[in-house]
Protein backbone atom coordinates (compact mmCIF):
# COMPACT_ATOMS: atom_id res chain seq x y z
CA UNK A 1 0.00 0.00 0.00
CA UNK A 2 2.98 2.24 0.92
CA UNK A 3 4.32 1.93 -2.23
CA UNK A 4 1.07 1.81 -4.21
CA UNK A 5 0.49 5.64 -3.46
CA UNK A 6 3.81 7.21 -5.21
CA UNK A 7 3.49 5.30 -8.05
CA UNK A 8 0.12 6.28 -8.36
CA UNK A 9 1.23 9.65 -8.02
CA UNK A 10 3.67 9.24 -10.54
CA UNK A 11 1.68 7.57 -12.90
CA UNK A 12 -0.71 10.64 -12.54
CA UNK A 13 2.31 12.83 -14.36
CA UNK A 14 1.40 10.78 -17.44
CA UNK A 15 -2.87 10.69 -17.11
CA UNK A 16 -3.61 14.03 -16.07
CA UNK A 17 -1.84 16.22 -18.99
CA UNK A 18 -2.88 12.93 -21.23
CA UNK A 19 -6.31 13.29 -20.46
CA UNK A 20 -6.64 16.97 -20.84
CA UNK A 21 -5.26 16.73 -24.63
CA UNK A 22 -7.25 14.00 -25.90
CA UNK A 23 -10.19 15.71 -24.47
CA UNK A 24 -9.28 19.28 -25.62
CA UNK A 25 -7.26 18.32 -28.35
CA UNK A 26 -8.31 15.26 -29.71
CA UNK A 27 -12.31 15.10 -29.34
CA UNK A 28 -12.54 18.10 -30.91
CA UNK A 29 -11.52 16.92 -34.31
CA UNK A 30 -14.49 13.75 -33.97
CA UNK A 31 -16.65 16.56 -33.45
CA UNK A 32 -15.51 18.91 -36.46
CA UNK A 33 -15.76 15.60 -38.66
CA UNK A 34 -18.91 14.82 -37.09
CA UNK A 35 -20.90 18.27 -37.88
CA UNK A 36 -19.27 18.30 -41.79
CA UNK A 37 -21.66 15.78 -41.81
CA UNK A 38 -24.31 17.72 -40.46
CA UNK A 39 -26.91 19.94 -42.47
CA UNK A 40 -27.10 23.84 -41.43
CA UNK A 41 -30.12 24.50 -39.91
CA UNK A 42 -31.35 28.28 -38.69
CA UNK A 43 -30.68 27.24 -35.02
CA UNK A 44 -28.58 27.89 -32.35
CA UNK A 45 -26.00 26.33 -32.74
CA UNK A 46 -26.47 26.11 -36.48
CA UNK A 47 -26.62 22.27 -37.40
CA UNK A 48 -28.81 19.83 -36.98
CA UNK A 49 -28.15 18.09 -33.66
CA UNK A 50 -25.36 15.73 -32.88
CA UNK A 51 -27.15 12.66 -31.18
CA UNK A 52 -30.53 12.85 -29.60
CA UNK A 53 -29.73 11.04 -26.42
CA UNK A 54 -33.31 11.00 -25.24
CA UNK A 55 -34.69 9.28 -28.01
CA UNK A 56 -32.21 6.53 -26.87
CA UNK A 57 -30.57 3.80 -29.64
CA UNK A 58 -33.02 4.36 -32.09
CA UNK A 59 -32.42 8.27 -31.97
CA UNK A 60 -28.86 7.51 -32.43
CA UNK A 61 -29.21 5.14 -35.06
CA UNK A 62 -32.04 7.49 -36.94
CA UNK A 63 -29.60 10.21 -36.81
CA UNK A 64 -27.11 8.18 -37.97
CA UNK A 65 -28.68 8.03 -41.14
CA UNK A 66 -29.35 11.94 -41.51
CA UNK A 67 -25.64 12.24 -42.23
CA UNK A 68 -24.79 13.56 -45.45
CA UNK A 69 -21.85 13.88 -47.31
CA UNK A 70 -23.76 17.13 -49.11
CA UNK A 71 -21.04 20.04 -47.68
CA UNK A 72 -17.98 17.88 -49.64
CA UNK A 73 -20.11 17.75 -52.68
CA UNK A 74 -21.07 21.49 -52.15
CA UNK A 75 -16.69 22.12 -51.29
CA UNK A 76 -15.82 19.93 -55.09
CA UNK A 77 -18.82 22.06 -56.78
CA UNK A 78 -18.16 25.36 -56.23
CA UNK A 79 -14.36 25.76 -57.70
CA UNK A 80 -13.53 28.74 -55.61
CA UNK A 81 -12.49 26.32 -52.65
CA UNK A 82 -10.17 24.69 -54.69
CA UNK A 83 -8.58 27.17 -55.62
CA UNK A 84 -7.98 28.12 -52.23
CA UNK A 85 -6.66 24.91 -51.18
CA UNK A 86 -4.18 25.13 -54.22
CA UNK A 87 -3.22 28.79 -53.93
CA UNK A 88 -2.67 28.59 -50.01
CA UNK A 89 -0.35 25.83 -50.64
CA UNK A 90 1.56 27.44 -53.32
CA UNK A 91 1.75 30.49 -51.00
CA UNK A 92 3.18 28.34 -48.14
CA UNK A 93 5.37 26.68 -50.70
CA UNK A 94 7.18 29.92 -51.78
CA UNK A 95 7.53 31.82 -48.59
CA UNK A 96 8.92 28.85 -47.08
CA UNK A 97 11.41 28.52 -49.43
CA UNK A 98 12.07 32.72 -49.58
CA UNK A 99 12.31 32.09 -45.35
CA UNK A 100 14.68 29.39 -45.88
CA UNK A 101 16.81 31.65 -48.97
CA UNK A 102 17.00 34.15 -46.09
CA UNK A 103 16.98 32.62 -42.89
CA UNK A 104 19.72 30.33 -43.49
CA UNK A 105 22.67 32.90 -44.09
CA UNK A 106 21.35 34.35 -40.81
CA UNK A 107 21.40 31.10 -39.02
CA UNK A 108 24.82 30.57 -40.52
CA UNK A 109 26.41 34.20 -39.27
CA UNK A 110 25.05 33.59 -35.79
CA UNK A 111 26.59 30.35 -35.62
CA UNK A 112 29.89 31.51 -36.92
CA UNK A 113 30.01 34.89 -34.25
CA UNK A 114 32.42 34.74 -31.53
CA UNK A 115 30.65 32.46 -28.89
CA UNK A 116 30.62 35.35 -26.20
CA UNK A 117 28.02 36.84 -28.37
CA UNK A 118 25.76 34.51 -29.26
CA UNK A 119 23.72 34.04 -26.25
CA UNK A 120 22.87 37.68 -27.07
CA UNK A 121 22.05 36.94 -30.73
CA UNK A 122 19.81 34.14 -29.93
CA UNK A 123 17.68 36.55 -27.50
CA UNK A 124 16.99 38.93 -30.23
CA UNK A 125 16.24 36.64 -32.64
CA UNK A 126 13.50 34.72 -30.22
CA UNK A 127 12.19 38.34 -28.88
CA UNK A 128 10.22 39.18 -32.14
CA UNK A 129 8.67 35.90 -31.63
CA UNK A 130 7.48 37.02 -28.54
CA UNK A 131 6.34 40.31 -29.81
CA UNK A 132 2.31 39.94 -31.07
CA UNK A 133 2.10 38.44 -34.00
CA UNK A 134 -0.74 40.82 -35.21
CA UNK A 135 1.46 44.00 -34.13
CA UNK A 136 4.17 42.49 -36.61
CA UNK A 137 1.72 41.98 -39.62
CA UNK A 138 0.12 45.42 -38.75
CA UNK A 139 3.46 46.83 -38.40
CA UNK A 140 4.40 46.14 -42.02
CA UNK A 141 0.56 48.15 -43.38
CA UNK A 142 2.05 51.51 -42.79
CA UNK A 143 5.24 50.46 -44.32
CA UNK A 144 3.74 49.01 -47.50
CA UNK A 145 1.01 51.36 -48.46
CA UNK A 146 1.20 53.22 -51.73
CA UNK A 147 1.94 57.02 -49.45
CA UNK A 148 3.33 54.61 -47.01
CA UNK A 149 7.47 54.51 -45.87
CA UNK A 150 9.16 52.61 -48.52
CA UNK A 151 7.36 54.39 -51.22
CA UNK A 152 8.37 57.95 -49.64
CA UNK A 153 12.02 56.31 -49.05
CA UNK A 154 11.82 55.45 -52.87
CA UNK A 155 10.84 58.24 -54.15
CA UNK A 156 13.12 60.17 -51.83
CA UNK A 157 16.11 58.68 -53.15
CA UNK A 158 15.08 58.43 -56.76
CA UNK A 159 14.63 55.28 -57.64
CA UNK A 160 11.30 54.80 -58.68
CA UNK A 161 9.00 58.05 -59.77
CA UNK A 162 5.34 56.90 -58.96
CA UNK A 163 4.64 54.90 -55.79
CA UNK A 164 4.87 50.73 -56.09
CA UNK A 165 1.78 49.39 -55.51
CA UNK A 166 2.25 46.26 -52.79
CA UNK A 167 -0.04 46.33 -50.04
CA UNK A 168 -3.38 44.15 -50.56
CA UNK A 169 -1.25 41.76 -53.18
CA UNK A 170 -0.02 38.80 -53.07
CA UNK A 171 3.45 40.42 -52.77
CA UNK A 172 2.54 41.77 -49.57
CA UNK A 173 1.70 38.11 -48.31
CA UNK A 174 4.91 36.96 -48.94
CA UNK A 175 6.60 39.85 -47.06
CA UNK A 176 4.29 38.74 -44.24
CA UNK A 177 4.52 35.43 -44.03
CA UNK A 178 8.40 35.19 -44.54
CA UNK A 179 8.51 38.24 -41.78
CA UNK A 180 6.29 36.95 -39.38
CA UNK A 181 8.09 33.37 -39.63
CA UNK A 182 11.42 33.99 -40.08
CA UNK A 183 12.69 33.15 -36.20
CA UNK A 184 11.00 29.72 -36.74
CA UNK A 185 13.40 29.01 -40.00
CA UNK A 186 16.44 30.42 -38.24
CA UNK A 187 16.23 28.68 -34.26
CA UNK A 188 16.07 25.31 -36.40
CA UNK A 189 19.04 25.78 -38.52
CA UNK A 190 21.33 27.39 -35.98
CA UNK A 191 21.03 25.39 -33.32
CA UNK A 192 21.83 22.76 -36.15
CA UNK A 193 24.99 24.39 -36.88
CA UNK A 194 26.13 25.49 -33.70
CA UNK A 195 26.38 21.80 -32.76
CA UNK A 196 28.07 20.71 -35.79
CA UNK A 197 32.09 19.83 -35.13
CA UNK A 198 34.50 22.41 -36.83
CA UNK A 199 37.19 20.32 -37.83
CA UNK A 200 34.78 18.16 -40.26
CA UNK A 201 35.33 21.45 -42.07
CA UNK A 202 38.67 22.00 -41.69
CA UNK A 203 39.64 18.14 -42.44
CA UNK A 204 37.22 18.82 -46.24
CA UNK A 205 39.56 21.87 -46.82
CA UNK A 206 42.44 19.99 -46.00
CA UNK A 207 41.99 17.33 -48.38
CA UNK A 208 41.67 20.09 -51.24
CA UNK A 209 37.51 20.92 -51.26
CA UNK A 210 37.16 24.92 -52.08
CA UNK A 211 35.47 26.35 -49.22
CA UNK A 212 32.19 26.36 -50.91
CA UNK A 213 32.38 23.00 -52.63
CA UNK A 214 33.26 22.44 -48.04
CA UNK A 215 29.81 23.83 -47.49
CA UNK A 216 27.75 21.74 -49.52
CA UNK A 217 29.71 18.57 -49.04
CA UNK A 218 29.64 18.83 -45.47
CA UNK A 219 28.15 21.84 -44.04
CA UNK A 220 24.76 21.66 -45.58
CA UNK A 221 24.06 17.60 -45.37
CA UNK A 222 24.74 18.12 -41.71
CA UNK A 223 22.65 21.02 -41.00
CA UNK A 224 19.69 19.22 -42.88
CA UNK A 225 17.72 18.21 -39.73
CA UNK A 226 17.38 22.02 -38.68
CA UNK A 227 16.70 22.96 -42.36
CA UNK A 228 13.95 20.46 -42.36
CA UNK A 229 12.27 21.14 -39.05
CA UNK A 230 12.06 25.02 -40.10
CA UNK A 231 11.03 24.29 -43.47
CA UNK A 232 8.04 22.49 -41.36
CA UNK A 233 7.33 24.77 -38.91
CA UNK A 234 7.03 27.44 -41.64
CA UNK A 235 5.10 25.45 -44.20
CA UNK A 236 2.09 24.26 -41.94
CA UNK A 237 0.98 27.16 -40.15
CA UNK A 238 1.39 29.30 -42.99
CA UNK A 239 -1.05 26.97 -45.27
CA UNK A 240 -3.74 27.70 -42.46
CA UNK A 241 -2.67 31.12 -42.01
CA UNK A 242 -5.58 33.69 -41.64
CA UNK A 243 -4.27 37.18 -40.23
CA UNK A 244 -1.62 37.77 -42.71
CA UNK A 245 -3.67 37.34 -46.08
CA UNK A 246 -6.32 39.08 -43.91
CA UNK A 247 -4.67 42.66 -43.15
CA UNK A 248 -1.75 42.41 -46.03
CA UNK A 249 -3.35 40.67 -48.96
CA UNK A 250 -6.19 41.84 -51.59
CA UNK A 251 -8.94 40.66 -53.56
CA UNK A 252 -6.77 38.44 -55.37
CA UNK A 253 -5.00 36.52 -52.57
CA UNK A 254 -7.12 33.35 -51.74
CA UNK A 255 -6.10 31.43 -49.08
CA UNK A 256 -8.29 28.72 -46.93
CA UNK A 257 -7.73 29.59 -43.81
CA UNK A 258 -9.49 33.31 -44.84
CA UNK A 259 -11.91 31.27 -46.29
CA UNK A 260 -12.81 29.21 -43.66
CA UNK A 261 -13.07 32.32 -40.88
CA UNK A 262 -15.75 33.91 -43.82
CA UNK A 263 -17.39 30.92 -43.72
CA UNK A 264 -17.60 31.10 -40.27
CA UNK A 265 -18.26 34.36 -39.22
CA UNK A 266 -20.02 36.09 -42.09
CA UNK A 267 -22.30 33.16 -43.47
CA UNK A 268 -22.47 31.27 -40.36
CA UNK A 269 -22.32 28.29 -41.98
CA UNK A 270 -20.82 26.18 -39.07
CA UNK A 271 -21.21 22.59 -41.38
CA UNK A 272 -19.33 23.92 -44.27
CA UNK A 273 -16.46 25.36 -42.00
CA UNK A 274 -15.83 22.05 -40.54
CA UNK A 275 -15.58 20.97 -43.78
CA UNK A 276 -13.53 22.89 -45.01
CA UNK A 277 -10.98 21.96 -41.76
CA UNK A 278 -11.52 18.96 -41.98
CA UNK A 279 -10.09 18.90 -45.68
CA UNK A 280 -7.23 20.98 -44.72
CA UNK A 281 -6.72 18.84 -42.12
CA UNK A 282 -5.90 15.71 -44.57
CA UNK A 283 -3.38 17.64 -46.53
CA UNK A 284 -1.88 18.79 -43.54
CA UNK A 285 -1.29 15.15 -41.84
CA UNK A 286 1.52 13.91 -43.68
CA UNK A 287 3.60 16.89 -42.74
CA UNK A 288 2.19 17.29 -39.32
CA UNK A 289 3.01 13.50 -38.84
CA UNK A 290 6.60 14.07 -40.31
CA UNK A 291 7.41 17.09 -37.89
CA UNK A 292 6.53 14.90 -34.84
CA UNK A 293 9.03 12.22 -36.25
CA UNK A 294 11.59 15.01 -36.69
CA UNK A 295 10.89 16.28 -33.28
CA UNK A 296 10.54 12.87 -31.50
CA UNK A 297 13.65 11.97 -33.28
CA UNK A 298 15.79 15.01 -31.77
CA UNK A 299 14.20 14.31 -28.43
CA UNK A 300 16.15 11.10 -28.20
CA UNK A 301 18.84 12.43 -30.04
CA UNK A 302 19.65 14.79 -27.32
CA UNK A 303 20.15 11.67 -24.59
CA UNK B 1 39.09 29.37 -34.12
CA UNK B 2 37.44 30.90 -37.23
CA UNK B 3 36.98 34.95 -37.86
CA UNK B 4 33.68 36.03 -38.07
CA UNK B 5 34.07 37.22 -41.54
CA UNK B 6 32.40 39.93 -43.39
CA UNK B 7 29.45 37.89 -44.99
CA UNK B 8 28.35 36.63 -42.03
CA UNK B 9 28.28 40.01 -40.12
CA UNK B 10 26.60 41.46 -42.47
CA UNK B 11 23.78 38.58 -42.96
CA UNK B 12 23.15 39.11 -39.48
CA UNK B 13 23.45 42.96 -39.61
CA UNK B 14 20.80 42.74 -42.79
CA UNK B 15 18.37 39.68 -41.03
CA UNK B 16 18.54 41.46 -37.94
CA UNK B 17 17.82 44.66 -39.59
CA UNK B 18 14.51 43.18 -41.76
CA UNK B 19 13.52 42.25 -38.68
CA UNK B 20 13.20 44.87 -35.92
CA UNK B 21 12.95 47.99 -38.59
CA UNK B 22 9.45 47.56 -38.90
CA UNK B 23 9.17 47.35 -34.88
CA UNK B 24 11.09 50.27 -34.57
CA UNK B 25 9.49 52.22 -37.02
CA UNK B 26 5.77 51.34 -35.05
CA UNK B 27 7.46 52.47 -31.99
CA UNK B 28 9.08 56.02 -33.33
CA UNK B 29 5.18 56.76 -35.19
CA UNK B 30 3.43 56.46 -31.45
CA UNK B 31 4.70 59.55 -30.87
CA UNK B 32 4.22 61.28 -33.64
CA UNK B 33 2.29 64.28 -33.31
CA UNK B 34 0.17 64.06 -36.69
CA UNK B 35 -3.05 61.74 -36.82
CA UNK B 36 -1.14 60.67 -40.38
CA UNK B 37 0.95 58.03 -39.53
CA UNK B 38 3.53 58.13 -42.25
CA UNK B 39 4.16 62.05 -41.79
CA UNK B 40 6.57 62.80 -38.97
CA UNK B 41 5.40 66.12 -37.48
CA UNK B 42 7.07 66.07 -33.97
CA UNK B 43 6.71 64.63 -31.10
CA UNK B 44 3.99 64.19 -28.68
CA UNK B 45 2.97 61.18 -26.01
CA UNK B 46 -1.10 62.68 -26.68
CA UNK B 47 -1.99 59.32 -27.69
CA UNK B 48 -0.48 57.15 -24.85
CA UNK B 49 -2.77 59.99 -23.08
CA UNK B 50 -5.85 59.64 -25.06
CA UNK B 51 -5.57 55.64 -23.79
CA UNK B 52 -6.21 56.27 -20.37
CA UNK B 53 -10.19 57.30 -21.39
CA UNK B 54 -10.74 54.37 -23.45
CA UNK B 55 -12.73 52.64 -21.03
CA UNK B 56 -13.62 49.59 -23.69
CA UNK B 57 -9.77 49.05 -24.37
CA UNK B 58 -8.98 49.29 -20.88
CA UNK B 59 -11.46 46.40 -20.36
CA UNK B 60 -10.09 44.52 -23.16
CA UNK B 61 -6.49 44.84 -21.79
CA UNK B 62 -7.69 43.72 -18.21
CA UNK B 63 -9.86 40.46 -20.00
CA UNK B 64 -6.77 39.53 -21.59
CA UNK B 65 -4.20 39.93 -18.60
CA UNK B 66 -5.91 37.53 -16.62
CA UNK B 67 -6.50 35.07 -19.46
CA UNK B 68 -3.35 35.06 -20.28
CA UNK B 69 -1.94 35.42 -15.94
CA UNK B 70 -4.71 32.25 -15.45
CA UNK B 71 -3.82 30.36 -18.83
CA UNK B 72 0.05 30.35 -18.72
CA UNK B 73 -0.17 29.26 -14.76
CA UNK B 74 -2.80 26.04 -15.66
CA UNK B 75 -0.35 25.51 -18.96
CA UNK B 76 2.88 25.48 -17.21
CA UNK B 77 1.90 22.91 -14.58
CA UNK B 78 0.32 21.04 -17.61
CA UNK B 79 3.62 21.73 -19.65
CA UNK B 80 5.62 20.42 -17.15
CA UNK B 81 3.97 17.12 -16.25
CA UNK B 82 3.57 16.64 -19.87
CA UNK B 83 7.56 17.01 -20.16
CA UNK B 84 8.21 15.09 -17.18
CA UNK B 85 5.93 11.92 -18.57
CA UNK B 86 7.67 12.30 -22.39
CA UNK B 87 11.48 12.55 -20.95
CA UNK B 88 11.01 9.90 -17.49
CA UNK B 89 8.71 7.24 -19.58
CA UNK B 90 10.09 6.14 -22.76
CA UNK B 91 7.54 3.46 -22.28
CA UNK B 92 4.10 3.30 -21.69
CA UNK B 93 0.43 2.80 -23.40
CA UNK B 94 0.00 5.35 -25.97
CA UNK B 95 3.24 7.44 -25.77
CA UNK B 96 3.37 7.85 -29.73
CA UNK B 97 -0.37 9.20 -29.40
CA UNK B 98 0.26 11.41 -26.37
CA UNK B 99 3.64 13.04 -28.01
CA UNK B 100 1.83 13.52 -31.06
CA UNK B 101 -0.83 15.40 -29.03
CA UNK B 102 2.19 17.50 -27.41
CA UNK B 103 4.14 18.40 -30.98
CA UNK B 104 1.03 18.83 -32.93
CA UNK B 105 -0.64 21.82 -31.50
CA UNK B 106 2.64 23.48 -32.34
CA UNK B 107 2.46 23.61 -36.07
CA UNK B 108 -1.19 23.64 -36.11
CA UNK B 109 -3.14 26.43 -38.17
CA UNK B 110 -4.84 28.50 -35.82
CA UNK B 111 -8.22 28.21 -37.33
CA UNK B 112 -8.44 24.47 -36.91
CA UNK B 113 -7.62 24.69 -33.05
CA UNK B 114 -10.35 27.59 -32.93
CA UNK B 115 -13.02 25.78 -34.65
CA UNK B 116 -12.84 22.70 -33.34
CA UNK B 117 -12.54 23.83 -29.59
CA UNK B 118 -15.80 26.02 -30.20
CA UNK B 119 -17.59 23.14 -31.33
CA UNK B 120 -16.55 21.27 -28.27
CA UNK B 121 -17.33 24.13 -26.32
CA UNK B 122 -21.27 24.43 -28.08
CA UNK B 123 -21.14 20.20 -27.93
CA UNK B 124 -20.51 20.10 -24.32
CA UNK B 125 -23.48 22.92 -23.50
CA UNK B 126 -20.10 25.55 -22.01
CA UNK B 127 -21.53 28.88 -21.84
CA UNK B 128 -18.70 30.96 -24.08
CA UNK B 129 -16.69 34.25 -22.57
CA UNK B 130 -13.71 34.23 -20.39
CA UNK B 131 -13.28 30.77 -19.39
CA UNK B 132 -13.44 29.20 -22.64
CA UNK B 133 -11.12 31.49 -24.01
CA UNK B 134 -8.98 31.05 -20.71
CA UNK B 135 -9.00 26.74 -21.50
CA UNK B 136 -8.27 27.58 -25.57
CA UNK B 137 -4.90 29.26 -24.57
CA UNK B 138 -4.07 26.81 -21.31
CA UNK B 139 -4.55 23.85 -24.04
CA UNK B 140 -1.93 24.96 -26.93
CA UNK B 141 0.10 27.25 -24.80
CA UNK B 142 0.91 23.83 -22.53
CA UNK B 143 2.35 22.19 -25.46
CA UNK B 144 5.12 24.89 -25.68
CA UNK B 145 5.73 24.83 -22.16
CA UNK B 146 6.06 21.00 -22.65
CA UNK B 147 8.66 21.72 -25.46
CA UNK B 148 10.87 24.08 -23.27
CA UNK B 149 10.84 22.12 -20.34
CA UNK B 150 11.65 18.92 -22.33
CA UNK B 151 14.54 20.09 -23.46
CA UNK B 152 16.24 21.05 -19.94
CA UNK B 153 15.34 17.92 -18.71
CA UNK B 154 17.08 16.26 -21.17
CA UNK B 155 20.11 17.68 -20.20
CA UNK B 156 19.45 17.44 -16.26
CA UNK B 157 22.25 14.83 -14.49
CA UNK B 158 19.38 12.16 -13.52
CA UNK B 159 21.93 10.80 -11.20
CA UNK B 160 20.94 13.52 -8.68
CA UNK B 161 17.34 12.55 -8.38
CA UNK B 162 18.10 8.76 -8.44
CA UNK B 163 20.51 9.04 -5.30
CA UNK B 164 17.74 11.05 -3.64
CA UNK B 165 15.37 8.22 -4.53
CA UNK B 166 17.79 5.73 -3.25
CA UNK B 167 18.09 7.55 0.26
CA UNK B 168 14.40 7.07 0.47
CA UNK B 169 12.55 10.17 -0.97
CA UNK B 170 9.65 9.76 -2.45
CA UNK B 171 9.50 10.40 -6.12
CA UNK B 172 7.23 13.48 -5.16
CA UNK B 173 9.99 15.13 -2.62
CA UNK B 174 12.85 14.30 -4.62
CA UNK B 175 10.81 16.16 -7.73
CA UNK B 176 10.57 19.04 -5.50
CA UNK B 177 13.52 19.27 -3.36
CA UNK B 178 16.04 18.31 -6.37
CA UNK B 179 14.51 18.32 -10.12
CA UNK B 180 12.36 21.41 -9.89
CA UNK B 181 14.57 23.77 -8.43
CA UNK B 182 16.90 22.96 -11.06
CA UNK B 183 14.64 23.24 -14.21
CA UNK B 184 13.46 25.77 -12.50
CA UNK B 185 14.48 28.95 -15.36
CA UNK B 186 12.61 26.28 -17.77
CA UNK B 187 10.13 26.10 -16.27
CA UNK B 188 10.04 30.27 -15.72
CA UNK B 189 10.57 31.52 -19.46
CA UNK B 190 7.73 28.44 -20.03
CA UNK B 191 5.27 30.56 -18.40
CA UNK B 192 6.62 34.06 -19.91
CA UNK B 193 6.39 32.15 -23.38
CA UNK B 194 2.67 30.78 -22.49
CA UNK B 195 1.86 34.49 -21.34
CA UNK B 196 3.20 36.07 -24.48
CA UNK B 197 1.03 33.37 -26.83
CA UNK B 198 -2.21 33.91 -24.64
CA UNK B 199 -1.66 38.03 -24.67
CA UNK B 200 -0.90 38.09 -28.47
CA UNK B 201 -3.82 35.19 -29.25
CA UNK B 202 -6.08 36.82 -32.05
CA UNK B 203 -7.96 33.48 -33.85
CA UNK B 204 -8.23 31.16 -31.10
CA UNK B 205 -9.87 33.70 -29.18
CA UNK B 206 -12.34 34.88 -31.67
CA UNK B 207 -13.24 31.46 -32.08
CA UNK B 208 -13.72 30.71 -28.73
CA UNK B 209 -14.96 33.66 -27.07
CA UNK B 210 -18.49 34.73 -25.77
CA UNK B 211 -20.99 38.02 -25.39
CA UNK B 212 -18.80 40.09 -23.39
CA UNK B 213 -15.47 38.55 -23.31
CA UNK B 214 -13.51 40.82 -25.67
CA UNK B 215 -9.81 40.45 -25.64
CA UNK B 216 -6.94 43.24 -26.50
CA UNK B 217 -5.93 41.81 -29.89
CA UNK B 218 -9.18 41.38 -31.04
CA UNK B 219 -9.83 45.13 -29.87
CA UNK B 220 -7.01 46.06 -32.18
CA UNK B 221 -7.92 43.65 -35.04
CA UNK B 222 -11.23 45.09 -35.46
CA UNK B 223 -9.99 48.73 -35.28
CA UNK B 224 -7.03 47.78 -38.03
CA UNK B 225 -9.44 46.89 -40.36
CA UNK B 226 -10.23 50.64 -40.14
CA UNK B 227 -7.04 51.51 -40.84
CA UNK B 228 -3.57 52.43 -39.13
CA UNK B 229 -3.92 55.07 -36.18
CA UNK B 230 -1.39 56.89 -33.82
CA UNK B 231 -3.99 55.12 -31.08
CA UNK B 232 -3.29 51.41 -32.29
CA UNK B 233 0.40 52.50 -32.52
CA UNK B 234 0.24 53.32 -29.03
CA UNK B 235 -1.23 50.48 -27.66
CA UNK B 236 1.42 48.66 -29.56
CA UNK B 237 3.84 49.86 -28.37
CA UNK B 238 2.90 49.82 -24.54
CA UNK B 239 2.23 45.61 -25.92
CA UNK B 240 5.84 45.46 -27.14
CA UNK B 241 7.55 47.44 -23.86
CA UNK B 242 5.83 44.83 -21.92
CA UNK B 243 7.40 41.94 -23.49
CA UNK B 244 10.56 43.38 -23.83
CA UNK B 245 10.65 43.77 -20.43
CA UNK B 246 9.30 40.22 -19.28
CA UNK B 247 12.13 38.72 -22.01
CA UNK B 248 14.43 40.86 -20.27
CA UNK B 249 13.82 39.53 -16.91
CA UNK B 250 13.41 35.77 -18.57
CA UNK B 251 16.74 36.29 -19.59
CA UNK B 252 18.76 37.65 -16.68
CA UNK B 253 16.96 34.67 -14.57
CA UNK B 254 18.38 32.37 -16.56
CA UNK B 255 21.72 33.41 -17.02
CA UNK B 256 22.13 34.01 -12.84
CA UNK B 257 20.56 30.62 -12.70
CA UNK B 258 23.12 29.10 -15.20
CA UNK B 259 26.08 30.76 -13.59
CA UNK B 260 24.69 28.79 -10.15
CA UNK B 261 23.64 25.59 -11.74
CA UNK B 262 26.49 23.66 -11.13
CA UNK B 263 26.62 25.05 -7.75
CA UNK B 264 23.11 24.07 -7.08
CA UNK B 265 23.49 20.40 -8.10
CA UNK B 266 26.70 20.50 -6.09
CA UNK B 267 23.96 21.98 -3.22
CA UNK B 268 21.59 19.08 -4.29
CA UNK B 269 24.03 16.46 -3.74
CA UNK B 270 25.07 17.81 -0.18
CA UNK B 271 20.89 18.07 0.72
CA UNK B 272 20.60 14.47 0.36
CA UNK B 273 23.54 13.38 1.77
Amino acid sequence: MAKLVPALVSRLVIIIPYAWLLFFFLVPFFIVFRISLSQTAIAMPPYTPIFDLAEGLSGVFESMRELSAANYVWLTEDVLYFNAYVSSVVIATVSTFLTLLIGYPIAYGMAKAPRSMRPMLLMMVILPFWTSFLIRVYAWIAILKPEGLLNQFLLAIGIIDQPLIILNTNSAVYIGIVYSYLPFMVLPIYSALEKMDHSLIEAAQDLGCTPIKAFWRVTFPLSLPGVVAGCLLVFIPAVGEFVVPDLLGGSETLMIGKTLWNEFNSNRDWPVSSAVATILLLILVIPIVYFQNVQSKSESGGR
Amino acid sequence: MERWSRFNIASVLLGFGFLYLPIVLLVIFSFNESRLVTVWAGFSTKWYSQLWYNESLLNAAWVTVRVAFLSASLATVLGTMAALALVRYSRFRGRVLFSGMVYAPLVMPEVITGLSLLLLFVAIGLDRGFWTITLAHITFTMCFVAVVVQSRLLSFDQSIEEAALDLGATPVRAFFAITLPVIAPAVFSGWVLAFTLSLDDLVIASFTTGPGATTLPMKIYSQVRLGVTPEINAICTILIGIVALGATIASLVTKRREVQRERDERAAFAAIG
